[in-house]
C-alpha cells in the first residue's frame, strides 16, 4: 500500500475538479458575501474590504482557491464579508492556523486579517514567527492603535501617553513600529498605507498579492468612535500633502508641496529630512526596496515617531527568499524520488524483525 | 579497588533454566545506560522472549557526575512466557558508580544480583552519591549476591589497541557491563557489533573501541564463571515480530491512518518531553507525504494541525500536560468549527513543570473538561506501548467520521516503554476513508453546518472546491446555515446538537470487554498505562484462588455503550489510577454507583505486588 507523492493534496476521486476557465470573468460582486457587513458607520474598515474586494478580480485566482484568516477584533470580521473560502479564528492565532493552511495546500492564496492588538500583542509571537519563515501568506494589519471591539483600551501601537478607558492616566508604554517590527523579523515584503488611500491601497494590495512568501502590510485606520483623527497627521487637506512621505523604488525620496521636502543620509549615518533646494536631489537617499540588507528600510520605517509628522508610505522592502512551503514540498518530493513512495507494509516491518513460529 | 572478582554462589557454566528475569542498568546520565538497555532489549526481543522495559531517566540532561541525581537507569524484564509489566523487583541490578548502586538498591529483590563497576567505588564517587562507608565493605550489601567487576580499567585496557583517546575508551565501559549481561544470559553479542559498526561508521577507531569493550566484557563473563542462565523464547502467537516503543507505535498508528484515511498526516508539534519522539519519528517520513512542521509554540502547533484540517489534511498535534494547558482555547475552536484533529497527551507527572520524565495519569479531566464552554469531545487511551498504534487509528476514525478534534491520553511510561508487536498485516487495517463535499447541499448554496442525519457530522468542504465557499468561525453559528448567531433558542440547539454527537460515538466503538472468573463478585476497571499492573495484580489473586475481574477502558468519552450494566453486574468497583481518582469520579458522576479508589502518584506505574496486595485487602 502506498501513498502521497509529496505534491499538493491529491484530490483525484473525491468529486473536487480543479477549476478552470471564468477566472477571468470574475468581478468585485463575486467576491461579495452575502453577509451584512456590521461595521460602525464610517469605518475605515470599509474602505479596505472594498479596495481588497476590488482588486480580487485582477489577481486571476478563482476564489474557490483563496482563503481568508483571521483572530478577533473589529478587522477580523473580514472574511466573513467575503466570497472565498474563510476562518474567523481565536485571538491573536490567526498567523498560526494560516500557516498550517498555506503549508498543507501551497495552491491556495491566503490572507491574513489582523489588527494592532490581535497581530501584535496577544498574536505577536506567531506574527514574528509567521514572517521569519517566509510563510506564503499576505498579512493586513488594521492599525488604528485602539482597541476597538473591547471599547476603548490602549493598543500595542498606542502612543505613549494616550488616555484611554485602561490608561485614565495616560499610556507609559513605549509602542511598537509594526513596520520596523516586521523588518526586524525578516519579512521579505513590508509595507505602509492609509485605509483612506484609494489609488495607493489597492497598489500597494497587488505588489503584496504578487509576492511569493510573507507580505506584510501596515494599514492606517482610523477608529471614528474610539480613536477618531489618529491620522489626521496624513489625512487632513493640509496634511497630506505635507507628511506622507510616498516611497518609490528606485526614486529619491522627496515629499511635500511641491516635493520641495526630501529625505538624506547625514554623516552619522542617520536619516534626516532636508529641503531640496539646499542639498539638491542628488543629495536625497534613494529608494531602493529590493536591497537585502534591511538597513536602510529599517531607518525609513522609523524617520517618523508615529504617524503625527511625515511619515513614509509605500513598499519599504521587497526581496526574494526561498518560501517555506516550497521548502517543504521540496523535501517530500525528493524524499518520494529517493526513497520511493511511502511503503506501510515495509515501514511497519521495519528495523529488527523475527518470526515466532 | 582491586581487581578482585566475588563470584556469585552458583558459579559455573552450566546454564540455569529460569522463566523471567528482570534486570536494572544504572549508571550516570552520561554513561549510556539507555542504550546499553536498548540494545539488551533488542537482542532480548530477537532472541524471542515476551519482554516489557521501563527507562527511568533525570530530567537533567547531564546533572552533575556522580551524584544521585544523575542516575539514569533502564529496567527490562525478559520471560520464556506472556508478561504484562517491567516488573516490580529487579533481580539483577548493574549499577556503574555509588550514586546508581543507592538510588536503586531499595528496589532490587532480596538475594538479588548487584553487577557493580567497583573501579568507581572511590572516596570521591562515594561522597558524591552520600555514603558515609563503603558498602562494599561494611556488610550493607549481605543480603545480595555481590559481583564485584572492576569495568572501567578492564575496558581501558581491551580498547587500548584502537588507539581512542582516555575519555572515549573510559566510556566504553556500558558495552563492556553489556558483554557481561549477554554472557550471563546467552544473548549473542553479534546484533550489536553490527550495530555499533553502523552507528560508529564515520568513526572506525570508536566502533572498534565499543566493540573490544563489548567483547571483553563477554569473554571476562565466560573467564570468570559467572553465574550462568538461559531464558528461553517466549510461545507467542505465530507471526513476524518487531520491538516497538510506545511513541514509536503512536507515530506508525498516525501514519497508517494516514493511509487508511486516504488523507495526507500534517503534524504541528512543539518540543516537549515525553512527547517529542513522536515528532522525531513523523519527521522522517517525508516519503508518505508526511507534513511535520515544529512551531513557534505549543499554541501555534495545534493552530497550524486545525489550519491543515481545514484544507483537508489529517491535522495532527503531540504534546505532554503544560502544552495541552496552552492548546485549550484551540481545542474548543475545534470543537466549534467541527473539523477533524487529532491531539495526543503524552501524560506526565504535574502539576505545571511538575515531573517531566515520570508518568502519570492524571490529565483525563482536564482532556474532559479542560475547556470554557460547554466542548465535549472524544477522548481515546492507549494502555500499552503497542496499542498506541490501534489508539491512533481509532483516534483518526473517530476524528474524520464524526467531524470533531479527538483527544489521545498515552503516558510517559507506554511511551518510552517497549514490548515486541505482532506486527499486523495491512489487510487488517480498518479502512477509515472519508469524502469531502464536492457539491452544494441546499439548491444553489452549501450550508456548513447541514448535518449527516446518522453521525450529526457536518460536511467537509476543503478549499479548491467551486461553489462550496464558506466562512467558519468561533463564534456561535446557526444550525444548518452556519451563519453568525446570537439566538437563544439557537445556541441552545446548537449545544444539544454538539453534546449529541459526541454522545452518539458509544453506538460505535467496541463495548467494554470483562476478563476473569465468572462468578468473580469484584471487578477492577483501569484505563491508560496501568493495564500490565493490573493484569498481573488480578492474575496472582485468581492464581491465589480469589475471584476478581478486571476491565479496562480504551475509550474514556464517550465511555462504551455497556459500562453502567458491566460495572452493575459487581459488588464491589475498584478503580486503581495514577493520579488522585479521575476515573473514579467520572463514573461515580455518570453512573452514581459508588467505587473504590487506589491512588498512587509518585511518578512510577503500580508494582503489581502492591497492587495485588491492595486489591486483597479489598475483597
Amino acid at each position: 500500500m502506498t501513498q502521497g507523492n509529496g505534491s499538493a493534496l491529491d484530490t483525484k476521486g473525491r468529486g473536487i475538479t480543479e477549476a478552470s476557465g471564468g477566472v477571468a470573468t470574475l468581478e468585485r460582486a463575486d467576491f461579495v458575501s452575502d453577509q451584512e457587513v456590521r461595521w460602525c458607520p464610517g469605518c475605515g474598515d470599509y474602505a479596505i474590504l472594498a479596495a481588497v474586494q476590488s482588486i480580487m478580480p485582477e489577481l486571476g485566482i478563482p476564489r474557490e482557491k483563496i482563503v481568508f484568516v483571521s483572530g478577533i477584533g473589529c478587522s477580523s470580521r473580514f472574511p466573513y464579508y467575503m466570497d472565498t473560502y474563510g476562518v474567523h479564528g481565536i485571538h491573536g492565532r490567526a498567523p498560526a492556523i494560516a500557516t498550517g493552511i498555506a503549508t498543507a495546500r501551497p495552491d491556495l492564496q491566503v490572507w491574513v486579517v489582523t489588527g494592532d492588538g490581535d497581530g501584535l500583542s496577544i498574536g505577536g509571537n506567531h506574527f514574528i514567527h509567521a514572517l521569519r519563515r517566509n510563510v506564503n501568506l499576505k498579512i493586513l494589519l488594521f492599525n488604528n492603535q485602539i482597541y476597538g471591539l473591547t471599547k476603548g483600551q490602549y493598543s500595542p501601537t498606542s502612543e505613549q501617553g494616550k488616555v484611554t478607558k485602561s490608561t485614565p492616566f495616560g499610556s507609559v508604554e513605549q509602542p511598537f513600529n509594526p513596520v520596523s517590527l516586521a523588518l526586524g523579523a525578516e519579512a521579505t515584503f513590508v509595507a505602509r498605507t492609509l485605509d483612506v488611500e484609494r489609488k495607493h491601497l489597492p497598489e500597494v494590495l497587488r505588489s503584496a498579492a504578487a509576492h511569493r512568501g510573507s507580505a506584510f502590510i501596515e494599514i492606517y485606520q482610523n477608529c471614528n468612535i474610539f480613536n477618531d483623527g489618529a491620522f489626521l497627521a496624513l489625512t487632513s487637506k493640509d496634511g497630506r500633502s505635507k507628511n506622507r512621505i510616498y516611497l518609490e523604488h528606485g526614486a529619491p525620496v522627496r515629499f511635500g508641496d511641491n516635493n520641495a521636502k526630501g529625505v538624506r543620509m547625514d554623516r552619522s549615518g542617520r536619516l534626516e529630512i532636508v529641503d531640496v533646494a539646499d542639498v539638491g536631489v542628488e543629495g536625497l537617499l534613494v529608494h531602493d526596496a529590493t536591497r537585502e540588507d534591511p538597513s536602510l528600510a529599517f531607518a525609513l520605517a522609523r524617520l517618523a515617531a508615529g504617524p503625527t509628522m511625515p511619515t513614509p508610505l509605500g513598499v519599504f522592502r521587497q526581496v526574494k527568499r526561498p518560501v517555506y512551503g516550497d521548502g517543504m514540498e521540496q523535501q517530500l518530493r525528493s524524499a518520494a524520488a529517493e526513497q520511493g513512495p511511502g511503503d506501510l507494509g515495509a515501514l511497519l516491518s521495519s528495523g529488527d524483525t523475527w518470526t515466532v513460529t | 579497588m582491586s581487581g578482585q572478582i566475588a563470584p556469585p554462589e552458583q558459579a559455573g557454566t552450566d546454564r540455569q533454566e529460569v522463566p523471567h528475569v528482570v534486570v536494572r542498568f544504572a549508571g550516570d546520565s552520561g554513561d549510556g545506560m539507555q542504550l546499553t538497555g536498548d540494545r539488551f532489549t533488542s537482542v532480548s526481543a530477537a532472541f524471542g522472549n515476551d519482554l516489557s522495559t521501563m527507562p527511568d531517566f533525570p530530567a537533567e540532561i547531564r546533572a552533575p557526575a556522580g551524584t544521585l541525581a544523575g542516575v539514569s537507569a533502564f529496567q527490562i524484564h525478559f520471560s520464556d512466557h506472556d508478561i504484562l509489566t517491567p516488573g516490580d523487583e529487579p533481580g539483577v541490578l548493574v549499577a556503574m558508580n555509588p550514586a546508581a548502586l543507592k538510588a536503586n538498591i531499595k528496589d532490587v529483590m532480596r538475594g538479588g544480583m548487584l553487577i557493580l563497576n567497583s573501579d568507581s567505588f572511590d572516596e570521591r564517587n562515594l561522597d558524591k552519591a552520600g555514603y558515609a562507608a563503603d558498602p562494599l565493605g561494611d556488610g550493607s550489601l549481605d543480603d545480595y549476591q555481590l559481583c564485584k567487576i572492576p569495568m572501567t580499567s578492564m575496558t581501558m585496557d581491551a580498547v587500548k589497541p584502537t588507539g581512542v583517546g582516555k575519555k572515549e575508551a573510559e566510556r566504553s565501559k556500558n558495552m563492556f557491563a553489556l558483554g557481561v549481561l549477554s554472557w550471563m544470559y546467552s544473548r549473542p553479542v553479534e546484533p550489536t557489533i553490527e550495530y555499533l559498526e553502523k552507528k560508529f561508521a564515520t568513526k572506525p577507531a570508536l566502533a572498534a573501541a565499543n566493540v573490544a569493550a563489548l567483547k571483553a566484557g563477554h569473554a571476562f563473563g565466560e573467564t570468570a564463571e559467572l553465574s550462568a542462565f538461559e531464558v528461553k523464547p517466549a510461545s507467542l502467537a505465530p507471526g513476524v515480530y518487531r520491538r516497538i516503543t510506545g511513541n514509536q507505535a503512536l507515530a506508525f498508528g498516525l501514519i497508517a491512518a494516514s493511509v487508511q484515511a486516504q488523507l495526507p498526516l500534517f503534524l504541528g508539534s512543539y518540543p516537549i518531553t515525553p512527547a517529542s519522539d513522536i515528532l522525531h519519528e513523523l519527521s522522517r517520513y517525508k516519503n508518505f507525504g508526511v507534513r511535520t512542521l515544529q512551531a513557534e509554540d505549543e499554541i501555534a502547533a495545534i493552530g497550524m494541525a486545525l489550519g491543515a484540517a481545514f484544507s483537508g489534511h489529517l491535522g495532527v498535534t503531540t504534546s505532554s500536560g503544560p502544552g495541552l494547558d496552552l492548546k485549550a482555547e484551540t481545542l474548543g475552536l475545534a470543537v466549534s468549527l467541527e473539523l477533524p484533529l487529532i491531539v495526543v497527551n503524552i501524560q506526565r507527572g504535574g502539576p505545571s513543570t511538575g515531573l517531566p520524565t515520570k508518568t502519570e495519569q492524571a490529565d483525563l479531566l482536564h482532556a474532559m473538561y479542560g475547556r470554557h464552554g460547554e466542548a465535549p469531545l472524544p477522548i481515546v487511551s492507549s494502555y500499552s506501548p503497542s496499542s498506541c498504534f490501534w489508539a491512533a487509528i481509532e483516534a483518526a476514525r473517530i476524528a474524520v467520521k464524526y467531524m470533531t478534534p479527538v483527544i489521545l491520553l498515552s503516558d510517559g511510561f507506554i511511551a518510552n516503554g517497549a514490548e515486541p508487536w505482532l506486527i499486523p498485516k495491512l489487510a487488517d487495517l480498518p479502512d477509515i476513508s472519508t469524502s469531502f463535499a464536492s457539491q452544494p447541499n441546499a439548491g444553489e448554496d452549501y450550508w456548513p453546518y447541514l448535518r449527516d442525519d446518522d453521525t450529526l457530522a457536518r460536511p467537509w468542504a476543503i478549499p479548491g472546491t467551486p461553489g462550496l465557499e464558506h466562512r467558519i468561525g468561533g463564534l456561535e453559528k446557526a444550525d444548518v446555515t452556519g451563519n453568525i448567531s446570537y439566538d437563544p433558542e439557537n445556541h441552545q440547539l446548537m449545544t444539544e446538537l454538539r453534546a449529541a454527537k459526541i454522545k452518539g460515538i458509544e453506538e460505535d466503538i467496541a463495548p467494554l470487554e470483562v476478563e476473569g472468573p465468572d462468578d468473580a463478585r469484584v471487578l477492577v476497571l483501569g484505563w491508560g498505562g496501568t493495564y500490565g499492573q493490573i493484569g498481573e495484580a488480578c492474575g496472582r489473586l485468581n492464581a491465589g484462588g480469589h475471584r476478581v475481574a478486571r476491565a479496562h477502558l480504551r475509550h474514556l468519552n464517550p465511555l462504551p455503550k455497556n459500562t453502567e450494566g458491566v460495572l452493575r453486574r459487581f459488588n464491589k468497583i475498584v478503580v486503581p489510577e495514577l493520579n488522585m481518582g479521575q476515573l473514579s469520579r467520572l463514573i461515580q458522576a455518570e453512573f452514581l454507583i459508588e467505587v473504590i479508589s487506589i491512588n498512587q502518584v509518585k511518578g512510577l506505574p503500580f508494582r503489581a505486588a502492591e497492587l495485588e496486595e491492595r486489591l486483597k485487602e479489598l475483597i
